[in-house]
C-alpha cells in the first residue's frame, strides 16, 4: 500500500442525548491512499455522516470525541487550532453534499458564488472568473459562459451538483469527501456522475471519501470499500474483495439485499431482519449478533476486533476465526 | 424589471390593479397640483352640493370641496400604509433574524413578545393607544406599525431558521465569514422576496384600518382630510345627501382592489414554486 493521505485510528464519537450517551462512533480505523476511492458503506445511522462530520471537524456541541487520531498529510486534525484547521478545509479537504438544491444560494449568481469561494487566492477577479469558467467546462457544463451569470434554480439538479463539483475541486484538494453526492439524483445522472468524478479524480490526482448506502455505486467507483455497522467498522477490503469473496455476515446480507441482484419477480425485497442496536444501550459481544443468522455462544460474550482475514482485507468477526 | 412589467401586463387583473395603484399614487403625489380648491378652505355658502363641473363630488356640511379632499385624503392613506409598514419591515426583519439567528434563550424572549402583541387587538390596541395620547398621524402609524411587526418577524426567523441549517451556510460558517456577511449577502436576500409580497398584500388592509379608525375619530385630527373622515361627514349627513359616502368610499374601493389585485399578481410573479425563468 503506498503512503496514506487519510489516517483515522481507535476513532470514537459520543453524542449526549436525553436518553443518555450514544456511541455513534467506536474504535474506527480507516486508511485512505494517495490518489484511490474509498468508499463507505451501511445503512442510515450506521455513523457515515458522523464519521465525516469528525473529519471536517463539524460535530454538532453535543458531541465528544473521547479517543481517536484523524491524521491527515502527518497532521492530527483533532488537534490543530480553528485557525489552521479552517486553513485546510476548502484548500486541501472539499465535500461534495448529498442535495446540490442546498448547496448553493439560490439569489447568487453561480459565478459569483464560484468566485467567492476563491477569496483566499490574491489575484484578479478576471483570472478568478476564467478559472471558474474552466472548471466548469472540466466537469461538463455546456456554454459555461452563459451559466456562469445563471441562478441556482435555472439549472437541473445534475448541473447543479456539477457546479458543487467544480466548486468543490477548485482549489485542488489533496482529499475529496463525497458524502451521497448521487442519491438526490436519477439513475443516467448517477453515472454520469460518477464517471465525472472518476475522470477528474484521475486528472487531478487526488483522493476521494466516498459515502453510500447504494452498492452498486461503489462497486463502480472505489478501489477500497469499507463497510460500516452501528457506529463500526465490521469489514474493509479492496473492492474486488468485498464484492466477491465478503466475509463478514453483515456484507453478505447486504449484498444478497442489493435489489441489483435480483434476478427472478418476487412480492417482496429481501431485507435484514431486525434493528440496529440502540447506541445508548450497548450490551457486550458482537454488534451484529441480534440479526446474524450464524451467531454463536462466542458472539454474545466477546467483542470481536477487526482482524486480517487476507492481505488487505480486514473483518471482524468470530467466524472467520474457527 | 421590464420582464416583470411585462408578465403583469399578460395578467389584466394585475394590469388593472397597477394602473389603479398608479392612478392613487400620482393624485395622491400631485394632491396640490390636480385638487381645484383647498381641501380645508371653508365655503359656507356652497355647502351640501351635489357633483357639478365646479364642484366634481360636490361639498361637504362644509361647504369643502370632496374632490379635492379625497385627493388629499389619498396622501393620508398612502403615508400611513407606506411608514407603518416600512417601519414594521424593518423592526420585524431585524427582531426575526436575531431571534432565528441567536441564541435560544432570545429566541424564546422575542416570540414571547411577539406573542404578546399578537394576542391583543389591533383596534382595541389602537383605542387605547388613542384614549392615553391622543389621537393623531403618529399616533396611527405607531399603532399598526407595532401590531404588523409580529407578522413580519415571526416569518423572517422561520426562513431564517430554514436557510441557517442549508449547507451553504455552513460552508460560510466553516470559512470563518464574519456575521454581518452571512447576515447580508445569504440570509437576507433569500427572505426578502416573499417579506415584500406579503408587505404589498398588507396594504390594501392598513388603507382600510386606517380609514376605520379616521372614521371612528380615532385616526388624523380634523380639518386633515382623510377618506375616513369623509366617510364619517358623510355617515352623519345620510339623510341629506349620499355624496360625501359616494365620496369616500370609491376611493377605498379602488385602493383596496388595486393593491390586492396587484399583490397576488406579484405574488404569482415572484414565487419561487411558480416562478420558470425570469
Amino acid at each position: 500500500m503506498s503512503e496514506n493521505i487519510l489516517k483515522i485510528r481507535d476513532l470514537s464519537v459520543n453524542y449526549h442525548t436525553d436518553r443518555g450517551k450514544l456511541k455513534a462512533l467506536r474504535h474506527v480505523n480507516l486508511d485512505i491512499p494517495k490518489g484511490s476511492i474509498v468508499g463507505v458503506v451501511g445503512e442510515s445511522g450506521c455513523g457515515k455522516s458522523t464519521l465525516i462530520t469528525s473529519i471536517i471537524r463539524q460535530l454538532d456541541d453535543n458531541a465528544d470525541i473521547p479517543n481517536g487520531l484523524i491524521e491527515f498529510e502527518k497532521q492530527d486534525l483533532l488537534k490543530l487550532s480553528q485557525d489552521n484547521m479552517r486553513n485546510i478545509s476548502g484548500t486541501k479537504i472539499s465535500i461534495v453534499f448529498q442535495n446540490p438544491m442546498s448547496t448553493l444560494n439560490p439569489v447568487i449568481s453561480i459565478g459569483r458564488q464560484m468566485i467567492d469561494i476563491q477569496y483566499r487566492d490574491k489575484i484578479s477577479k478576471k483570472t478568478k472568473k476564467q478559472r471558474s469558467i474552466d472548471m466548469l467546462t472540466k466537469v461538463g457544463i455546456p456554454d459555461p459562459h452563459i451559466q456562469f451569470n445563471q441562478y441556482p434554480h435555472e439549472l437541473s439538479g445534475g448541473m447543479q451538483q456539477r457546479v458543487s463539483i467544480a466548486m468543490a475541486l477548485q482549489a485542488g484538494p489533496s482529499l475529496l469527501i463525497a458524502d451521497e453526492p448521487t442519491t438526490a439524483l436519477d439513475a443516467t445522472l448517477e453515472v454520469q456522475i460518477l464517471k465525472l468524478l472518476k475522470e477528474l479524480q484521475e486528472e487531478m490526482g487526488c483522493s476521494i471519501l466516498f459515502v453510500s448506502h447504494h452498492l452498486g455505486v461503489i462497486a463502480e467507483l472505489c478501489d477500497h470499500v469499507v463497510v460500516m455497522y452501528a457506529g463500526q467498522v465490521v469489514e474493509q477490503g479492496s473492492t474486488y474483495e468485498i464484492f466477491n469473496k465478503p466475509a463478514h455476515p453483515y456484507t453478505i446480507k447486504l449484498l444478497e439485499c442489493d435489489p441489483a441482484s435480483i434476478s427472478q419477480k418476487q412480492r417482496l425485497l429481501p431485507s435484514i431482519p431486525g434493528e440496529i442496536p440502540d447506541l445508548t444501550n450497548l450490551s457486550g459481544g458482537c454488534i451484529f449478533k441480534n440479526r446474524c443468522d450464524q451467531s454463536i455462544d462466542r458472539c454474545d460474550q466477546y467483542t470481536p476486533i477487526l482482524k486480517e482475514f487476507d492481505n488487505t482485507h480486514f473483518v471482524s468477526c468470530h467466524l472467520t476465526e474457527l | 424589471m421590464k420582464v416583470a412589467i411585462k408578465r403583469i401586463s399578460s395578467d389584466p387583473l394585475g394590469l388593472l390593479g397597477l394602473c389603479l395603484v398608479t392612478l392613487m399614487v400620482v393624485s395622491a403625489l400631485g394632491a396640490s397640483i390636480f385638487a381645484p380648491y383647498d381641501p380645508i378652505q371653508l365655503n359656507i355658502m356652497e355647502r351640501l352640493q351635489g357633483p357639478s363641473a365646479k364642484h366634481l363630488l360636490g361639498t361637504d356640511q362644509l361647504g369643502r370641496d370632496l374632490f379635492s379632499r379625497v385627493l388629499f385624503g389619498g396622501q393620508v392613506a398612502l403615508k400611513v400604509a407606506f411608514l407603518s409598514i416600512g417601519s414594521a419591515l424593518i423592526v420585524g426583519i431585524v427582531l426575526g433574524l436575531i431571534a432565528g439567528y441567536g441564541p435560544a434563550w432570545l429566541d424564546n424572549s422575542i416570540m414571547l413578545l411577539f406573542d404578546t402583541i399578537r394576542s391583543v387587538p389591533t383596534i382595541m390596541l389602537a383605542l387605547v393607544t388613542v384614549a392615553f395620547v391622543g389621537a393623531s398621524l403618529t399616533t396611527l402609524i405607531f399603532v399598526i406599525a407595532a401590531s404588523s411587526i409580529p407578522s413580519y418577524g415571526r416569518i423572517v426567523r422561520t426562513q431564517t431558521l430554514t436557510i441557517k441549517s442549508k449547507d451553504f451556510v455552513k460552508a460560510e460558517m466553516l470559512m470563518g465569514a464574519s456575521l454581518p456577511r452571512i447576515l447580508s449577502i445569504h440570509l437576507l436576500p433569500n427572505i426578502l422576496g416573499p417579506l415584500l409580497i406579503l408587505a404589498s398584500m398588507d396594504i390594501p388592509s392598513i388603507i382600510a384600518l386606517e380609514a376605520g379608525l379616521s372614521f371612528l375619530g380615532m385616526g388624523v385630527k380634523p380639518p386633515t382630510p382623510s377618506w375616513g373622515s369623509i366617510l364619517n361627514d358623510g355617515f352623519a349627513l345620510i339623510r341629506n345627501t349620499p355624496w360625501p359616502i359616494i365620496a369616500g368610499s370609491i376611493p377605498l374601493v379602488l385602493a383596496t382592489l388595486g393593491f390586492t389585485f396587484l399583490g397576488e399578481s406579484l405574488r404569482d410573479l415572484l414565487d419561487p414554486k411558480l416562478r420558470k425563468s425570469l
